[in-house]
C-alpha cells in the first residue's frame, strides 16, 4: 500500500501538465488553433505554416545544440536532405506523401549519424567549422548534382494527399503541419525529461562526470545528432510539399544561422524556446517590413528602401541583443511573466 | 587476492611523474584511505581507477580482470563510482535529476520509448525515482530535493554528489576529499554517512582525505603517497607511528 502511494505521488510529480488549469488552458489553445483556417486571412495561415516548419527544425537543432551542447552551423543541410529526399521520392518514384516525409527524416538522420561520428572529438569552434563545412558540401551537392536534384532549375512538387484527400491548399496543409508540430513537440518533451534527455544535458554540462556515471559519450552524441537531423529532415519534407517548389538557394548557410538565431532568441535548451524562436523569427521580417514602411511615411529618405538585407541585419542585431541582455531567450522572459502571474496579487 | 589490485601503477605527464610504480590492494568491504601531501598523486590515482587517465605503466585489476584500458562509462558499469575533489554536479538540474542521472546505468529506456513515455519508460522512471528518494532520505536532503543544485550551499552539494555516486549502486566507492572545507558538524555527518555506507550497504570505499582526525577514526587501512611514490601502508596506528610518514608530513618543519 505504502509503495503504491509513493508511486502515485511520483507520477503526479513527473506529469508534463501539472495542474488542471494548465490542461484547460492548453486544450483551449489547441481548439483555437484548430479553428484558425476557418476564419483567418490566407496570409496569416501561410505564415503560421511556415512558422510550424521552422519550429520543427529549430526543435531539432535545440536538442543537439541546446540540450546536448554540440554546436551545429550545418542544420540547413539536414533540412535540405529531408526536402530533397521527399521531393525526389515523390517526383521520380511517385511515392505518397505519408512515406516521403518519414523517408526525408530518415535519410537526414542517417547523414546526421555519418556526420556525428567524425565530430565526436570536436568541440566548440572546431565543431562549428565541421558542421558548417558539411552544410556547404550539401549545398554544393544539391546545386550541382543536376541529374538528381535538377540543380538551379529546381524541382516542382506534386500536391500532397492522404487517403485520397488532397492536402493541396494552405488551410488543409495547416492541419498537417499542426499535427506534426504537436506530435514532435510531445516526443521531444518526453525525450528530454527521461533517461536519454538527462544524459544529453549531462554531456552538455560536464562531459567527464557524465562519462564517469556511465553515459557512453559516443553513443549519446550520435543519438543526439540523429534525432536532431531527423527533425530537420521532417521539416524539410514538409517545406518541400508546402512550397511546391524546391531551389538550392533555400538552403544556404544563412538558413543555418537563422536556426541558430531561433534557438538563441527562443531559449537554448528548452522545448518551448524552440517554439517561441521558430515563430518569432518567421514573423519578424514582416514586422521589420511594416516598421520600415511606417518609418518611410515620415522619413522620406527611408521611403521604399526596405529590402531582404534588413532582415539579415536585424537577425544579427537580435542575436547580439539576446546573448547580452537575455541569454535565456524568450523562454526566460516567459518564465518570469508566469512567476509574476502566479504570485499575483502578491507582487513586489 | 583483493577486490581491487593496483600493480606497479605509473602515470607521467610529460616530465612530471604523478604516480611511480604504486602497489595497493583493497579488500572487499574495506574502508581504505589514501593520504599524502598536496600534489602527491591522490587524485591522479582516482582518475586512473575510473578511466579518466590512462596509466603509462602497470595495471589495475578489478576481480582479477584488468580495467586499466577501459573507458570511464565501462568502468562505471563494473560498479565503480566516485565523487570529485571539486564538485562535479550538473548545476542546472535538480537534486532529483542529478541522482536519477546516477541511475543511468540501471535504466534502459532508449530514445524511442523515452519519446513515447508510456509503459516501460514510465515504469522505469517511477521505480528509479523510488530508489533515488531512498538515498535522499538516507542523506537527509529531503528539503532541497527539487532545488537546482547550483543554488545549494557547498556542504549540501557535497552530499548530493555523494548521493549521485550512491545512486549507481557501486561495489567500490571512491571519495575524493569528502569533508574538505566543511565545519566540524558537517564533517561528523559525512563521516557517519560513510561508515553507514560501508557497514549497511557493504560497499568497499577508497577515500582520499586530508582531515587526519576523520581518516584515523574511520579508515581500516591507509596508504600514504608522497610525490607519486607509496611510502607506507598499514592500519591507522601503524601509520601514525611510521617515521617515513611523519617525515613526509613534517619534513619541511624539521
Ligand atoms: N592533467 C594533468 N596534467 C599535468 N599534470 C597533472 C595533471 N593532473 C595532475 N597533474 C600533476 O600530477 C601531480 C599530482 O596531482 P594530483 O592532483 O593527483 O595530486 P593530489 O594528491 O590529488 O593533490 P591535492 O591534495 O592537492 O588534491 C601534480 O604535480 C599535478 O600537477
Ligand atoms: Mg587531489
Amino acid at each position: 500500500m505504502r509503495s503504491k502511494t509513493f508511486r502515485e505521488s511520483y507520477r503526479e510529480d513527473i506529469k508534463v501538465f501539472q495542474t488542471l488549469w494548465v490542461k484547460l488552458w492548453l486544450t483551449t489553445f489547441v481548439a483555437f488553433l484548430l479553428s484558425v483556417p476557418l476564419w483567418a486571412d490566407p496570409y496569416v495561415i501561410y505564415m503560421i505554416n511556415l512558422a510550424g516548419v521552422s519550429v520543427i527544425a529549430a526543435m531539432g537543432l535545440n536538442i543537439l545544440t541546446g540540450f546536448t551542447g554540440q554546436i551545429s552551423l550545418g542544420h540547413s543541410a539536414f533540412v535540405a536532405l529531408g526536402a530533397y529526399t521527399s521531393a525526389i521520392l515523390a517526383t521520380r518514384l511517385g511515392l505518397p506523401f505519408w512515406l516521403c516525409i518519414p523517408a526525408g527524416g530518415g535519410v537526414a538522420a542517417f547523414f546526421g549519424i555519418l556526420l556525428g561520428f567524425p565530430c565526436l572529438r570536436l568541440k566548440g569552434l572546431y565543431l562549428a567549422m565541421a558542421t558548417m563545412s558539411f552544410g556547404v558540401v550539401i549545398e554544393y551537392t544539391v546545386t550541382h548534382w543536376e541529374s538528381m536534384t535538377m540543380g538551379v532549375r529546381g524541382i516542382s512538387m506534386p500536391k500532397a494527399s492522404l487517403l485520397g484527400i488532397s492536402l493541396g491548399d494552405d488551410a488543409r496543409f495547416f492541419y498537417v503541419i499542426l499535427a506534426f508540430v504537436l506530435l514532435l513537440t510531445l516526443a521531444a518533451k518526453n525525450l528530454v525529461r527521461t533517461r536519454v534527455g538527462r544524459a544529453f544535458v549531462a554531456i552538455r554540462d560536464r562531459d567527464i562526470a557524465a562519462e564517469v556515471i556511465g553515459v557512453n559519450l559516443t553513443q549519446y552524441k550520435v543519438i543526439s545528432f540523429a534525432i536532431s537531423s531527423f527533425y530537420g529532415g521532417v521539416a524539410g519534407g514538409l517545406y518541400s510539399y508546402y512550397m511546391g517548389y524546391l531551389h538550392p538557394e533555400n538552403f544556404t548557410i544563412l538558413l543555418s544561422i537563422e536556426y541558430i538565431a531561433m534557438i538563441i532568441i527562443g531559449g537554448m535548451g528548452s522545448i518551448l524556446g524552440a517554439i517561441f524562436g521558430g515563430i518569432f523569427l518567421t514573423v519578424i521580417p514582416d514586422v521589420i517590413k511594416a516598421f520600415a514602411e511606417l518609418l518611410g511615411q515620415h522619413l522620406p529618405f527611408l521611403q521604399g528602401r526596405y529590402d531582404e538585407e534588413w532582415n539579415i541585419a536585424t537577425f544579427g542585431a537580435l542575436i547580439m541583443l539576446f546573448l547580452i541582455v537575455e541569454p535565456t531567450g524568450l523562454n526566460g522572459i516567459w518564465g518570469r511573466i508566469k512567476t509574476c502571474f502566479k504570485n499575483w496579487p502578491f507582487t513586489y | 587476492m583483493g577486490l581491487l589490485e593496483i600493480q606497479r601503477l605509473s602515470l607521467c605527464f610529460g616530465g612530471i611523474v604523478a604516480l611511480d610504480k604504486v602497489d595497493m590492494t583493497v579488500q572487499k568491504g574495506e574502508l581504505h584511505a589514501v593520504i599524502g601531501p598536496n600534489g602527491a598523486g591522490k587524485t591522479s590515482l582516482f582518475n586512473c581507477l575510473c578511466g579518466i587517465y590512462r596509466p603509462t605503466g602497470g595495471d589495475i585489476l578489478l576481480d582479477g580482470k584488468s580495467i586499466a584500458a577501459l573507458k570511464p562509462h565501462h568502468i562505471g558499469k563494473l560498479g565503480v563510482a566516485r565523487t570529485f575533489q571539486n564538485i562535479e554536479l550538473f548545476a542546472q538540474m535538480t537534486v532529483i535529476d542529478n541522482l536519477l542521472l546516477g541511475r543511468h546505468l540501471h535504466m534502459h529506456s532508449g530514445p524511442f520509448s523515452g519519446a513515447l513515455f508510456f509503459g516501460k519508460a514510465l515504469e522505469e522512471e517511477l521505480d528509479n525515482r523510488r530508489k533515488v528518494e531512498e538515498i535522499i532520505d538516507f542523506l537527509e536532503i529531503e528539503k532541497v530535493r527539487k532545488k537546482p543544485v547550483g543554488t545549494l550551499p557547498y556542504g549540501i552539494r557535497k552530499r548530493v554528489e555523494l548521493g549521485r555516486a550512491l545512486a549507481m549502486d557501486p561495489r567500490i566507492l571512491l571519495l575524493d576529499e569528502p569533508v574538505a572545507g566543511m565545519n566540524l558538524e558537517e564533517t561528523e555527518d559525512i563521516a557517519r554517512f560513510v561508515l553507514d555506507i560501508q557497514e549497511e550497504m557493504g560497499t568497499t570505499i577508497i577515500m582520499v582525505e586530508h582531515d587526519m582526525g576523520v581518516v584515523m577514526d574511520i579508515a581500516d587501512r591507509i596508504t600514504v603517497l608522497d610525490f607519486g611514490v607509496k611510502i607506507a601502508e598499514g592500519s591507522p596506528v601503524e601509520i601514525q607511528r611510521n617515521p617515513r610518514v611523519i617525515l613526509a608530513y613534517l619534513g619541511e618543519e624539521q
